[in-house]
């Protein structure tokens, strides 16, 4: 029993080695504010993060079947321009409005899943070729950026609760909650680690292959869209701008990455990813209290992204036999 | 085989086999796109009678020289059973720093163009390097590169629009046009395309893409060196995306933010159009040129007929999808 | 009346008969092995047991009832369960989710983690893996231990037929000797096994009942202990000498030094200690059961493998082979036949021409531009020494027959001139006459002064075509067969550790 929870370290080294990394450079940024870590901060700060936290969690989804989403940001944006425009009005219209942007998410996600799945086209293209396709339905609905949001619900979760601790945690901790755990002990949730681990594993002892696909994009697809929910939330406005779905697709792999998900498919936690999400937040955060320019700030986020995916995915340090580097 | 006999009988012999190799060889997907081609003139014709004039044409053609060049590029990447996400980036690289060396000294003008393209060879040779010899997956090493270069120039440019102009020789090659009134950018396109047709063709390297591209084991096995290979398409490939950004710096006589975003997709598209298999290892350059004349057409119209971008996006998006579901589909698991 | 039984079941893969009228008897409570050599049938016919391949001709009859199974599922829900080779476990997940991975005990709809793992340490306990932790990831674990867990995963869904194919051969001695008591075990509870091994030692321990397979039938089914080693040896050799080899050529005088010296070659714990020195105009064959190191040699030999330690030299000079480029470069002039030609030796989708010259593309292209003349040229030779049979050298290789596929990758590297070729069982799964001619090839080659190893799982071949064979075993080299002393007995025998010399009493082989 005393080695049970040596395993579960093993298991989540990822994950947690992404947590400790994240507590490190928070407190670096909070002990280093020139003004302070007060509430105001640290809620604009929260909501920055919660956002691409969000993202995040549905790339990693995709990425545990040892495929990607390169959809999830202009599925974002689809969703914020589609909330702009439908969560307003009375509390029921609003509840409404929520539900059918989420709908709408699990659809553009379910699309890419069933071509990933039956068309048996590469993730890659095909999210690419999606995305276009989503990020056009955002322009149709928001030519020009306008609209807004029920400022009750915004309030109310991008504020504060009391104590001062941002709403937006809350939010990220019962999505945790609500939809991650839950998903990560099911049976469907483990077929997808069994899927992205080795899919002729999997399919020659009868996991549901296809079910658990389906299920971990149309997962990613309403993530995303609770994101562009969430977007809306604190700009109150809907914009279509291309630049931040392919900005917020791009962090997402860093996020997933820096929090310890195999860009291979089959381990790794959403929980890692939220605080790889948070760290990555954090550079531009820490950049900002250490003086460097704000022009360096992409370059520093690109760099840490490239340092990311090079650790993460070079296989050939462990090879011996170089036939298995190739396909 | 008599040996004296055998030269002669052998020329006519290739030049009859060659021909029927052509036809037996043609790829379908070509001919479906140079088809469409033909549909896509005529549905413009019914707008507008001036959508087969020569001028237009002509001006066309021009436009699509420059995403032709791009997706040139691409192809090759393609070819290997890669892919090259670092494009949007690499081509603003290439419009911005050919404009800002155009400025340095006196030898700038001279030197911009030049400088423009290897900036894109350093940023290729980085995911080439990556790709070949640390085997990480070329999609989200490519994108890296993007997101890396992208930092490089906000951080050169102070995020502000590049005022900098380009080097009468970019205007040049972008806007002029020389013999018989053919813009030079098509003359550009036609040269370059000409000479990647070459490499893909009758050179070792070509080969070697090829052979990587459809079995990439089996071409190691054979002792083909297949990691430069790999390092230098990707090398190439950077530098004919600078390349594009440098003539689209020429053509608007200054480099933009996100001059390479719109470029990345109709890349893809036009190279999977062309009958390239995004799997690698099948496609020839004939075909990339038609997709990328029929992108450029399919734009065009979409603009002649008032169709709002966002049309246009969607389009992109399914005509790549459909491509893909009739030439790019995987194996089901039972085989 | 048996649980289980097959009668003449025949099953044929193209041209080639894989079972032939097999008829085998399983009763619960008893262990039956199954012998025979590779290729002999037995692999079709667990597959056939397991679902994963149907009959075309026969019955199966399970409890009395005809059954046919279409799908492992349906084997699998029949109760019988199958241990294959290839490992179906998932490298990520731990040792209890794969056990109860196809229907996992469930509360409020999500996996019950208690249940499943109380699940697992049973499974585990049951295979001897007691000393495996449930919640340790697979990839983590030794093959030895993987194996185990193999067992425990099918052990899980209540069997009442159990099969185990070759379940031993990646587990170290000490497991092998748990496996042994779980096994009986099993049989006590009584549970049916099935069990294929190559090794007459264990047959010995474990077995109740044999049946020989050789040539796809099923030659003799008898009590174990009622037959010598040597005579089961001797029904596992028995068949029709359908090969003809051509002469050997009498070769260079062996004075000569080697060309080919290997010194002490280790790689992880797939070879340990190799040395052999092969001379100009020899033939020399490699040995022994299937896995045990013999391919791994050859990927050693061509720099496919990292890590290697040892020394190679060619002509005497110490050399560094890093990579097949390095080995193919004239200054070394190695070439290998790969294993598998369709995904190692070709680029099916290319023209046979291209495939033809792909190898020695530096000398027919100048400054990096092919000349096609020359190539064309060059290929023609090629196709017309090697009579390739193709419908022009623009036909994509992959329209070729499996033989003429072999031919094409046995002409490309001729278009090296290697002095030295490597061949990683070429002839598997080839019609006879391209065999003759893969054989009297060898024979010119080897004339002409090349020094050839081959690894090979075909008796006949070695036999027929070698001056030398290096028998290998656990990755080492532990017999060396030449000239007369080279027969398929004295082949077989060795490769199951066992002494080539027949008994004369033909008393029963005590352990």
């Amino acid at each position: 029993m005393s080695s049970d929870w040596r395993y579960g370290l093993h298991e989540h080294k990822g994950t947690l080695l992404a947590f400790a990394a994240f507590v490190l450079m928070f407190t670096i940024y909070a002990t280093n504010h020139p003004a302070g870590l007060n509430a105001n901060v640290a809620t604009t700060a929260a909501n920055k993060g919660t956002l691409l936290a969000i993202v995040a969690i549905a790339q990693t989804m995709v990425v545990l079947t040892a495929g990607i989403d390169l959809s999830v940001g202009m599925v974002m944006v689809l969703a914020n321009c589609l909330a702009s425009t439908v969560v307003n009005g009375s509390p029921l219209m609003t509840a409404l409005g929520v539900l059918s942007v989420l709908f709408v998410g699990g659809l553009c996600g379910a699309i890419n899943g069933l071509i990933v799945i039956y068309g048996r086209l590469q993730p890659i293209v095909t999210t690419i070729a999606t995305g276009a396709v989503y990020y056009g339905a955002a322009l149709a609905l928001r030519r020009v950026p306008g609209g807004d949001v029920n400022s009750s619900l915004a309030d109310a979760l991008t504020g504060q609760l009391p104590g001062g601790i941002p709403a937006s945690l809350a939010l990220l901790l019962g999505l945790v909650l609500v939809v991650w755990l839950p998903f990560r002990r099911s049976a469907v949730g483990r077929a997808a680690y069994a899927v992205g681990s080795s899919e002729i594993a999997a399919y020659m002892s009868g996991v549901p292959v296809r079910r658990a696909k389906f299920v971990a994009y149309t997962l990613s697809g309403i993530l995303a869209s609770a994101a562009g929910l969430f977007l809306t939330l604190i700009t109150y406005s809907g914009e279509a701008s291309a630049a931040n779905g392919s900005t917020y697709t791009l962090y997402s792999i860093a996020a997933v990455v820096l929090g310890g998900v195999s860009l291979f498919g089959g381990s790794g936690s959403a929980v890692g990813a939220i605080f790889g999400a948070l760290m990555f937040r954090t550079i531009g955060d820490l950049l900002f209290v250490f003086n460097v320019e704000p022009l360096w700030q992409p370059l520093f986020q690109g760099l840490v992204l490239f340092a990311a995916v090079c650790l993460g995915t070079a296989r050939l340090l462990r090879i011996r036999n170089r036939l298995d580097l190739y396909g | 085989m008599d040996e004296s006999r055998a030269p002669a009988a052998r020329l006519s012999d290739t030049f009859s086999r060659r021909s029927a190799r052509l036809w037996k060889n043609a790829d379908p997907a070509i001919a479906w796109a140079y088809g469409c081609i033909v549909l896509v003139l005529f549905v413009g014709s019914l707008y507008s009678s001036s959508f087969l004039s020569p001028e237009y044409l002509l001006q066309q053609l021009k436009v699509a020289s420059f995403l032709g060049i791009i997706a040139t590029g691409t192809m090759i990447v393609i070819l290997l059973g890669q892919i090259d996400l670092s494009v949007p980036w690499v081509v603003a690289v290439g419009g911005m720093m050919s404009t800002a060396v155009t400025g340095w000294g006196p030898f700038g003008d001279l030197l911009a163009i030049p400088v423009g393209v290897a900036c894109g060879v350093a940023l290729g040779l980085v995911s080439g390097v990556a790709v070949a010899f640390l085997r990480i997956p070329s999609m989200v090493v490519t994108l890296a590169v993007n997101a890396v270069a992208q930092g490089l120039m906000i951080a050169h440019t102070g995020g502000f629009a590049p005022q900098d102009a380009s080097s009468p020789a970019m205007r040049f090659l972008a806007t002029g046009h020389s013999v018989l009134g053919i813009p030079n950018a098509l003359l550009v396109w036609i040269v370059v395309g000409i000479a990647i047709a070459f490499l893909l063709t009758r050179t070792t390297f070509g080969r070697i893409v090829y052979a990587i591209g459809n079995r990439e084991r089996a071409a190691y096995l054979s002792g083909a060196r297949t990691r430069l290979v790999v390092m230098a398409a990707f090398a190439l490939a950077g530098g004919l995306s600078a390349f594009g950004g440098v003539l689209l710096a020429g053509y608007a006589s200054k480099a933009a933010q996100a001059m390479g975003d719109p470029y990345l997709l109709p890349a893809i598209a036009a190279v999977v159009l062309g009958g390239t298999s995004i799997l690698g290892g099948r496609g020839s350059y004939p075909g990339t040129v038609a997709g990328v004349i029929l992108i450029t057409l399919l734009q065009s119209i979409l603009s002649v007929m008032q169709i709002e971008e966002f049309g246009r996006h969607v389009i992109y998006g399914v005509v790549i999808i459909v491509m893909l579901l009739i030439y790019g589909r995987g194996r089901p698991h039972s085989e | 009346m048996p649980l289980f039984s097959m009668s003449g079941v025949t099953k044929r893969y193209g041209g080639v008969r894989a079972l032939e009228d097999a008829n085998l008897a399983i009763e619960g409570g008893r262990i039956h092995a199954v012998l025979g050599e590779n290729g002999a049938g037995k692999s079709t016919l667990i597959k056939i047991m397991a679902g994963v391949v149907m009959p075309d001709e026969g019955r199966m009859v399970l409890d009395g009832a005809p059954v046919a199974f279409a799908s492992p599922a349906a084997a699998n829900d029949a109760g019988i369960a199958c241990i294959f080779q290839e490992l179906s476990l998932i490298p990520d997940l731990s040792v209890a989710d794969n056990i109860a991975i196809s229907n996992p005990p469930r509360r409020f709809g999500l996996i019950d983690r208690r249940a499943q793992r109380r699940i697992a340490e049973q499974a585990l306990s049951r295979a001897g893996g007691e000393n495996i932790h449930p919640l340790a990831l697979i990839k983590d674990l030794s093959l030895s231990r993987r194996q185990i867990v193999e067992i425990a995963k099918a052990l899980a869904r209540r069997p009442r037929i159990l099969i185990l194919d070759e379940a031993t051969s990646a587990l170290t001695a000490a497991d092998v000797t748990k496996i042994y008591g779980v096994l009986r075990r099993l049989r006590a509870d009584g549970l049916a096994l099935v069990y294929i091994s190559h090794r007459m030692h264990e047959i010995v321990e474990l077995a109740d009942e044999c049946t020989v397979f050789c040539n796809g039938r099923s030659v003799a089914t008898f009590a174990a202990g009622t037959k010598t080693d040597n005579e089961i040896v001797e029904m596992m050799i028995g068949r029709e000498y359908s090969a003809v080899f051509p002469a050997r050529v009498p070769r260079a005088a062996s004075a000569a030094s080697p060309l080919l010296e290997v010194r002490h070659l280790s790689w992880t714990e797939r070879l340990s200690d190799v040395s052999l020195k092969l001379k100009a105009g020899e033939i020399i064959g490699l040995g022994g059961l299937d896995g045990q190191g013999q391919r791994e040699l050859l990927l050693a030999l061509f720099g496919v493998l990292r890590g290697t330690t040892g020394e190679v030299l060619i002509d005497g000079r110490p050399v560094d082979i890093t990579g097949p480029d390095v080995a193919k470069r004239s200054t070394i002039g190695m070439a290998l036949i790969p294993e598998d030609r369709k995904t190692e030796g070709l680029m099916l989708p290319m023209s046979v021409r291209d495939n033809l010259s792909f190898a020695a593309l530096d000398t027919l292209s100048h400054w990096g531009v092919v000349d096609r003349a020359a190539e064309e040229d060059a290929v023609d030779r090629i196709v017309r020494r090697l009579a390739v049979r193709t419908d022009g050298t623009s036909q994509p290789a992959g329209s070729l027959s499996g033989g003429n596929q072999q031919k094409l990758v046995i002409g490309k590297w001729l278009m090296t001139r290697p002095r030295i070729l490597l061949l990683n069982d070429p002839t598997r799964g080839i019609d006879v006459g391209t065999k003759q001619e893969i054989y009297g090839l060898l024979q010119e080659l080897a004339g002409a002064g090349a020094a050839v190893l081959f690894y090979s799982t075909d008796y006949d071949e070695l036999v027929g075509c070698c001056d030398r064979v290096l028998v290998m075993y656990d990755g080492a080299i532990r017999r060396e067969l030449s000239g007369d002393e080279i027969t398929e007995h004295a082949l077989v025998s060795s490769a199951l550790n066992v002494g080539s010399e027949p008994r004369s009493e033909g008393a029963p082989h005590s352990v």
